[in-house]
């Protein structure tokens, strides 16, 4: 056993992914400039948001999500002892360095923090509900945005005779640096409360573990947990469309798995035709949904795969037909939620410490819904009308010769895409022909090549000399990296005794085949009664959860989504072993002990 | 008015009718106490028995001119009364219904001729629980209907005892409303037996229930004779936090002559757990339970059962306060002045407890 990972500059290019570096923006490198740093350094890949290789565009998202958490901690709040996160890719994955403020520095940055988080804390409410106001006003921008193919000539009443003065050949560039815009305020966004809400939990949890030692971390997340959590809507809006198709009697055409036959007889009827106005309801926005983290223009969503909720849908309709109740018993939920709080208040002796219980839990309480809620609004709305929208501005480059499907958009830097752009627009102000169709198809080609190497490569979970502890507060409650998950990557990456042991994330012991997914489109695979073993699993998969008997993932904590909705869905998980996706082979039998954190390979 | 009262029928006017021992039984059992199984025979059932068989007459010419002063006249007079007792026949339907009774434990307990304790259960009057506690029988490992008949005759020549009958004579009690109940209950025969804390014993965590357990008898774990396994059980979620598998050298177990002999324990089961998960939570609970029952943390002792029903085979042998860190409290949080939140968000930021954790 090792008692330091790769330096950084010493990982090899895989075969067939030479010149990997073009792809990325040349500060997301790690460069010869800052060498000594960046060895100075401990870095880990973030599987919990970025398990794959990047493609160029995706990049992007990666990008400014990180650095607009960094600029929150550092410049905004100024987190005592924490700056932020530093970031880079190596053969096209996702690096993290948390940076921590300087030693000297730290008292210094209190007063500070306690004036700006403070406000923050004392005005939660107001500021959260204009959060939302903001949030769905830049939906609404990025869906007003518009890449359409040049005209061959302007309009003259829009263009000419307005006295506007510009056409759609600025237009289709100013959206574009829009889209960047909106995409960077959008991550802006995500952070403005987001590690407060981690901090308020932190305290909380943090009083829990001095009073009851002993306490099981899910026991707080359970005092902690909001019953009606908007993440979970799309699943409740699958179940609602369910028993409506039942009690429209419409429930036969979704027999099959054709979604367009599906819908073909649904609209030979008013009742079908009422069912599917019903859907749309749902769908905006309920089903902008990804089938994967959010961060991959090739996560599909819901809303455009209507074949996903139709399927889910299916499985739902029999469940209901079967007499079923797929309803939440929300006040079981909460009943069993205000029984753990009061039990655990029960156990404290002074009333002073009753009183500091109480007030933290309703801080928590306060804060959390931002925690639970932000996910969909961000990666999963926000993100699915960028994809749509970039895809959209890459049908435009398909009309003008440029590549050959919408989608290959997404090889290009952000950057090359305003290259492009300009490319585009010269040509068709002049008319002249363009560069672009002789420059593009060969090179998207070779970085597809090139990105097909980089996925099949097997990302080191870690570079650099490990801390002697993990203290950063964040690093563990957002990616569950811990002394013991980086010992546990020194030890060589396999499971030990045939054993493989991670966060306990959500109670229960479950035994059964387990079934390895490493993809998103790979969810129609798992069988009733298998174990899902996944590098991380997303919200959208919730609906497969009634089929499956336990999750265990690569990658994540406690408060990771996949633990969230694991335990909502009453499943047994193991988040964060490191190694199951390699460990452990589909159709091996395994024991899943939710309590314990433990994965048993029995055969 | 019945003869037979099961411990789980038990409910607070029936105390005059089933004395001290049994009331105790029967509350513990309805607050999720599982005692081992059992039930008492009533005072209704001795009144019964020493109407029809007319007690009364013999006995109060024995007790008539009892000197206490004079201990021959005493131990002669309270034997013959004892014999008058044991020799006194059961009333029919009162014995039908007690070997019905037995005949009944020993269907839930999947065995015939279950063995079972019959104690005596005083009646409180005339009979000071503290004073009296070691004036009356109690026969263990009795088996078969008419063993049980005879060690209840046994223990209702046991109200005649020197001391009892003089006890009664210098109070002035009458020896006609001397009455006793008996209670027959099963004896355990652990697979697996140990002691429960509802509290961490390492840091006084009162969240936490804290199991020791061993193969056999109790006594093995009590006595620190055998290194037993250890479980660390969350009270509030019943989730067993940690579990350490000891090597269990020797056990405590039952003869086929009903006697305890020291024994190796088999090499494949010296290094396994004694007790299932599902065993484990059901001990937690039970140790939750006495907690709650009696208002203060619990140090208590427990048995699985070989001859009850998985799911019921858990049971509680004796519950008592657990007095080390009942006395130096409990862990405690600090806690900032109302209203001051930020000092310690800042605190947890800059020390995160996660540092220490896993």
């Amino acid at each position: 056993m090792s008692d330091r990972f790769p330096r950084p500059h010493d990982v090899e290019t895989p075969d067939g992914a030479e010149g990997w570096q073009d792809l990325y923006l040349y500060s997301s490198l790690f460069s010869e400039g800052r060498r000594e740093y960046e060895e100075s350094m401990f870095w880990f890949q973030d599987g919990v948001h970025w398990p794959e290789a990047l493609t160029p565009w995706d990049a992007t998202l990666y990008e400014f999500a990180i650095a607009s958490l960094s600029q929150y901690n550092t410049r905004h709040l100024r987190v005592p002892p924490s700056d932020g996160i530093d970031f880079r890719i190596l053969n096209g994955y996702a690096y993290l360095s948390p940076v921590a403020a300087p030693p000297g520095d730290i008292e210094a940055r209190v007063a500070a923090f306690v004036d700006r988080a403070g406000f923050y804390f004392t005005n939660w409410n107001d500021l959260y509900d204009n959060w939302m106001i903001k949030i769905r006003g830049l939906v609404a921008d990025l869906e007003r945005l518009d890449f359409a193919p040049l005209p061959d000539l302007e309009d003259a009443d829009l263009v000419v005779k307005s006295g506007a003065g510009v056409g759609s050949g600025y237009a289709i560039q100013e959206s574009y640096h829009r889209l960047l815009d909106l995409a960077l305020k959008l991550w802006q966004y995500h952070f403005e409360f987001l590690n407060l809400g981690y901090a308020a939990y932190l305290d909380f949890f943090g009083f829990c573990k001095q009073s009851w030692p002993s306490i099981p971390d899910l026991a707080i997340a359970k005092m902690v947990a909001g019953v009606e959590v908007d993440l979970f809507r799309p699943d409740e809006e699958l179940k609602r469309l369910a028993h409506q198709a039942v009690d429209l009697g419409v429930a036969e055409a979704f027999v099959g798995d054709d979604a367009e036959e599906t819908c073909r007889i649904l609209r030979s009827t008013p009742a079908g035709e009422s069912w599917i106005a019903s859907f749309h309801d749902s769908a905006e926005p309920w089903f902008n949904f990804s089938s994967g983290s959010g961060f991959y223009h090739t996560d599909r969503v819901w809303i455009e795969h209507v074949s996903i909720p139709f399927g889910f849908i299916a499985n739902y309709i029999a469940r209901v037909q079967r007499g079923e109740d797929l309803a939440r018993p929300v006040e079981a939920i909460r009943a069993e939620r205000d029984r753990i709080v009061n039990e655990y208040a029960d156990l404290l002796m002074r009333d002073s410490e009753r009183d500091g219980f109480r007030a933290k839990l309703g801080l928590v309480r306060v804060v959390f819904p931002y925690v639970e809620n932000h996910n969909f609004y961000v990666e999963h709305w926000s993100h699915s009308v960028i994809w749509r929208k970039m895809r959209e501005l890459g049908a435009v480059f398909v009309t003008a010769g440029f590549w050959a499907e919408p989608d290959d958009i997404f090889f290009l830097k952000r950057t090359e895409v305003q290259d492009a752009l300009w490319d585009y627009y010269a040509s068709w102000a002049t008319p002249a022909p363009a560069a672009g169709p002789a420059h593009w198809p060969a090179e998207i080609e070779r970085r597809k090549a090139i990105h097909a190497a980089l996925r099949r490569w097997k990302p080191t979970p870690a570079m650099g000399v490990p801390p002697a502890v993990i203290v950063e507060p964040f690093t563990v409650m957002l990616w569950g990296i811990t002394s013991a998950s980086v010992a546990a990557w020194l030890g060589g990456g396999s499971a030990d005794d045939s054993g493989l042991k991670g966060f306990a994330a959500s109670p229960g012991i479950a035994e059964g085949p387990a079934r390895v997914i490493c993809s998103a489109d790979q969810i129609g695979e798992v069988q009733q009664g298998e174990i899902l073993v996944a590098p991380l699993t997303a919200p959208s998969w919730a609906p497969i959860f009634g089929r499956i008997g336990a999750t265990v993932t690569d990658t994540g904590g406690i408060m990771s989504h996949a633990a969230i909705v694991c335990r909502e869905y009453g499943l047994p998980a193991v988040t964060g072993t490191g190694f199951a996706t390699t460990a452990i082979r589909t159709g091996q039998r395994i024991r899943v002990d939710g309590s314990a954190g433990t994965v048993t390979i029995l055969d | 008015m019945t003869s037979i009262m099961w411990f789980e029928s038990y409910w607070d006017g029936m105390r005059s009718e089933v004395g001290g021992k049994a009331s105790s039984l029967g509350e513990m059992t309805g607050a999720g106490l599982p005692v081992p199984p059992g039930f008492a025979l009533t005072t209704e059932a001795f009144r019964t028995c020493r109407d029809a068989a007319d007690l009364d007459k013999s006995l109060a010419r024995l007790l008539f001119g009892l000197d206490v002063a004079d201990l021959a006249m005493v131990q002669d007079r309270c034997s013959s009364m004892r014999d008058a007792v044991r020799a006194m026949p059961m009333d029919a339907a009162v014995e039908r219904s007690l070997r019905i009774a037995y005949a009944e434990l020993g269907r839930r307990s999947g065995t015939d001729d279950v063995p079972v304790a019959v104690r005596s259960s005083a009646t409180s009057e005339d009979s000071p629980d503290a004073s009296f506690a070691g004036e009356h029988d109690t026969y263990l490992w009795v088996r078969g209907s008419d063993a049980v008949v005879d060690a209840v005759r046994r223990c209702w020549a046991s109200l005649f005892t020197d001391r009892a009958t003089c006890y009664r004579v210098e109070m002035g009690y009458d020896h006609r409303s001397t009455e006793m109940s008996v209670v027959v209950q099963k004896m355990v025969r652990p697979v697996a037996a140990g002691v429960a804390f509802t509290l961490n014993p390492e840091d006084g965590d009162r969240s936490a229930i804290a199991i020791d357990s061993a193969w056999g008898f109790g006594e093995a774990v009590v006595s620190g004779e055998v290194t037993p396994d250890n479980y660390l059980v969350d009270k509030v979620m019943f989730e067993i936090g940690r579990r350490t598998i000891s090597r269990k050298e020797h056990e405590y177990r039952l003869t086929d002559h009903d006697t305890v002999e020291k024994a190796a324990v088999e090499e494949s089961r010296a290094t396994v757990a004694s007790i299932t998960d599902a065993q484990i939570v059901a001990i937690a609970r039970l140790a939750r339970a006495a907690e709650r029952h009696y208002g203060c943390p619990q140090d208590v002792e427990w048995a699985i059962d070989a001859d009850l029903p998985e799911g019921s085979n858990v049971v509680l042998l004796q519950a008592r306060p657990e007095t080390v860190w009942s006395k130096l409290g409990a862990p405690r949080a600090t806690v900032a002045p109302a209203g001051d939140f930020m000092s310690s968000i800042v605190a947890t930021l800059m020390s995160p407890l996660h540092a220490q954790e896993d």
